[in-house]
């Protein structure tokens, strides 16, 4: 029987909504018992959340001060002993996970299935490579435990009401001291997460400016929406690092997409195929953005985005 | 600081639109042009910064790949890497494979950092860093978007989903490199010249001790599945008005 860990990510507080969407992965297993690991300073709260996500059995807190920013390094000798009695080690494709897993495959002499994207079967995954170009199916040999981190833009959330028991584990694991949390600089916002936002709005280099944005931000507040950019209006200081869509940020499914002024690079397209609909708004009527777009509109950004923040309530 | 090594992966150029072959066996790569990764010549423009603003270090590009693999190197030689390593093999290569070979140099070289791209544009897989700083039991630090170092320690700025985390790590250490850590400077002629005589020693894969397992086998290939083409309005008005029967907006 398949017995899949699931590494939980979490600030301490709240529970990344990742968490449910890999458990969905991981019922992909046939007759798969998942478990879900928290590491923490103090996990109580998060470990109440994960036993309410449908189909968890289990949740294994392991508490301990080392633990109390999520250091790669620190973390990974302690998933790969808690994974000693599991088939299968998954975690969310986001930042954490993917620094985090590949360390833990490593230490597990491993493989590691990146940006797994569909079960087909026990040791049969699909996953993405060429930023999306080409989808691969691979057979993982079953000597070896399977290591993988999930892309969570292909997965629904699992439904809540659940009621997994939850224990607290005590690991023998010593830990290095070479890593050291310095402090993190992130944009407070009252905006929605935007890897989890039902509705995203996204700016491209034809915004011109940083200035410009406050356009976006204005009309996103006003349809709650959370704001994404470009590579290219990131890479020109329009908008901040953590706001990029795409292959190489953000991979995102919201249920609606609106590009404005972004030319549809296929990196950027990578990021924002599961959406469930695209709207794009360029004035080039040759852009590649509209061959992926549900609604299009060509039209001077400029002139269109006052005009829809007029029109909508 | 004496030495940093820089991995470099000989992949398809970005520019090249890749395509799936018909009978779901790969992706086409016959006569494709093929480059540095570009995220591995972000990562080798870092260690040259650091020799030159410090002095006194030798920066060793290694890769592991076929024997074309050289003309890759020879670039990263011609960028001002001083020496260059092959790995030399046909095999198919798994991340956790190529950690294994880079650990092998590396405790022949002994660097004081290991510099990688936080991926290669060919397989996404975003593993070989994490593995090799796992194999070598010391710090890594993912997707730097700025490195600091001084006196055995680096502090490194890591892009985040969150924004930015900063990490303190005891070197030596493996750090990967995002994308706006630097801009890679441009190859001239007489460096290309010069590269050709720098060093580029090749050993094969198994005189490592390291054997090119296949733990994942790639079974099938197929093209990703098309989005339909959509409708195109006219004005603001009917944009709004279909969002709105859709559903999407109020």
């Amino acid at each position: 029987m398949s017995k899949i860990l699931i590494v939980g990510e979490h600030d301490g507080r709240q529970l990344n909504p990742a968490v449910a969407k890999c458990v969905t992965c991981a019922a992909g297993i046939a007759g798969g018992e998942i478990s879900v690991a928290l590491f923490g300073a103090d996990t109580a709260g998060v470990a109440a959340q994960a036993a309410a996500i449908a189909g968890v059995k289990s949740v294994l807190r392991v508490d301990r001060p080392e633990n109390t920013h999520p250091l790669a390094a620190v973390l990974a000798p302690q998933v790969a002993a808690l994974a000693a009695d599991h088939s299968h080690i998954f975690g969310p494709s986001t930042s954490f996970g993917k620094d985090l897993m590949p360390r833990v495959a490593a230490l597990l002499g491993a493989p590691q299935v990146s940006d797994l994207m569909a079960v087909e079967a026990p040791h049969r995954f699909r996953r993405p490579i060429y930023a999306g170009n080409a989808i691969i199916t691979v057979e993982a040999d079953p000597a070896h435990k399977v290591v993988a981190t999930v892309r969570v833009a292909s997965f629904e959330s699992a439904p809540a009401g659940g009621s997994a028991a939850v224990e607290s584990r005590t690991l023998q694991v010593a830990l290095p001291a070479h890593t050291r949390y310095v402090g993190a600089k992130t944009a407070a916002s009252e905006r929605p997460d935007l890897q989890t936002a039902a509705r995203v709005i996204s700016g491209g280099r034809a915004l011109g400016s940083a200035d410009n944005f406050k356009m976006l931000f204005a009309l996103a507040d006003k349809m709650g929406a959370a704001v994404g950019a470009s590579r290219a209006a990131v890479d020109a200081g329009y908008a901040a690092n953590e706001m990029q869509v795409g292959q190489t940020g953000k991979i995102i499914a919201p249920d609606m997409y609106v590009a404005i002024g972004i030319s549809g690079a296929i990196q950027h397209l990578t990021g924002i195929k599961d959406a469930k609909t695209i709207v794009a708004i360029n004035k080039d009527p040759e852009a590649p953005i509209f061959e992926v777009a549900d609604v299009g509109l060509v039209g001077d950004l400029f002139q269109v985005v006052p005009e829809i923040d007029r029109l909508i309530g | 600081m004496q030495k940093i090594m820089v991995c470099v992966k000989r992949v398809v150029d970005y520019n090249v639109r890749v395509r799936v072959k018909p009978d779901g066996s790969g992706v086409m790569l016959d006569g494709v042009k093929m480059s540095v990764n570009p995220f591995d010549e972000i990562a080798l423009e870092e260690a040259l910064r650091i020799k030159e603003r410090t002095g006194n270090v030798e920066v060793v590009a290694a890769s592991i790949g076929v024997p074309d693999t050289q003309q890759q190197l020879r670039t990263a030689l011609a960028m001002g890497a001083d020496r260059a390593v092959l790995v030399e093999t046909t095999a198919p290569i798994e991340p956790l494979t190529a950690a294994q070979a880079f650990l092998a140099l590396v405790r022949k070289e002994n660097p004081d950092i290991v510099f990688l791209g936080k991926q290669a544009i060919d397989d996404d897989a975003n593993q070989t860093g994490q593995m090799l700083a796992a194999l070598w039991d010391r710090p890594q630090a993912t997707y730097a978007s700025k490195v600091e170092i001084a006196g055995g320690k680096a502090a490194v700025t890591r892009e985040v989903d969150a924004g930015l985390e900063t990490i303190e790590i005891d070197l030596p250490a493996v750090i990967t490199v995002d994308l706006r850590l630097n801009e890679p400077r441009y190859v001239k002629l007489p460096d290309i010249m010069k590269a050709k005589k720098k060093p580029l020693d090749v050993i094969a894969l198994d005189s490592l001790g390291v054997a090119a397992e296949q733990r994942l086998k790639v079974v099938k290939t197929d093209p990703p599945a098309q989005r339909q083409k959509g409708i195109m309005v006219k004005d603001v008005a009917e944009l709004v008005d279909v969002l709105k029967k859709k559903g999407l907006i109020r």
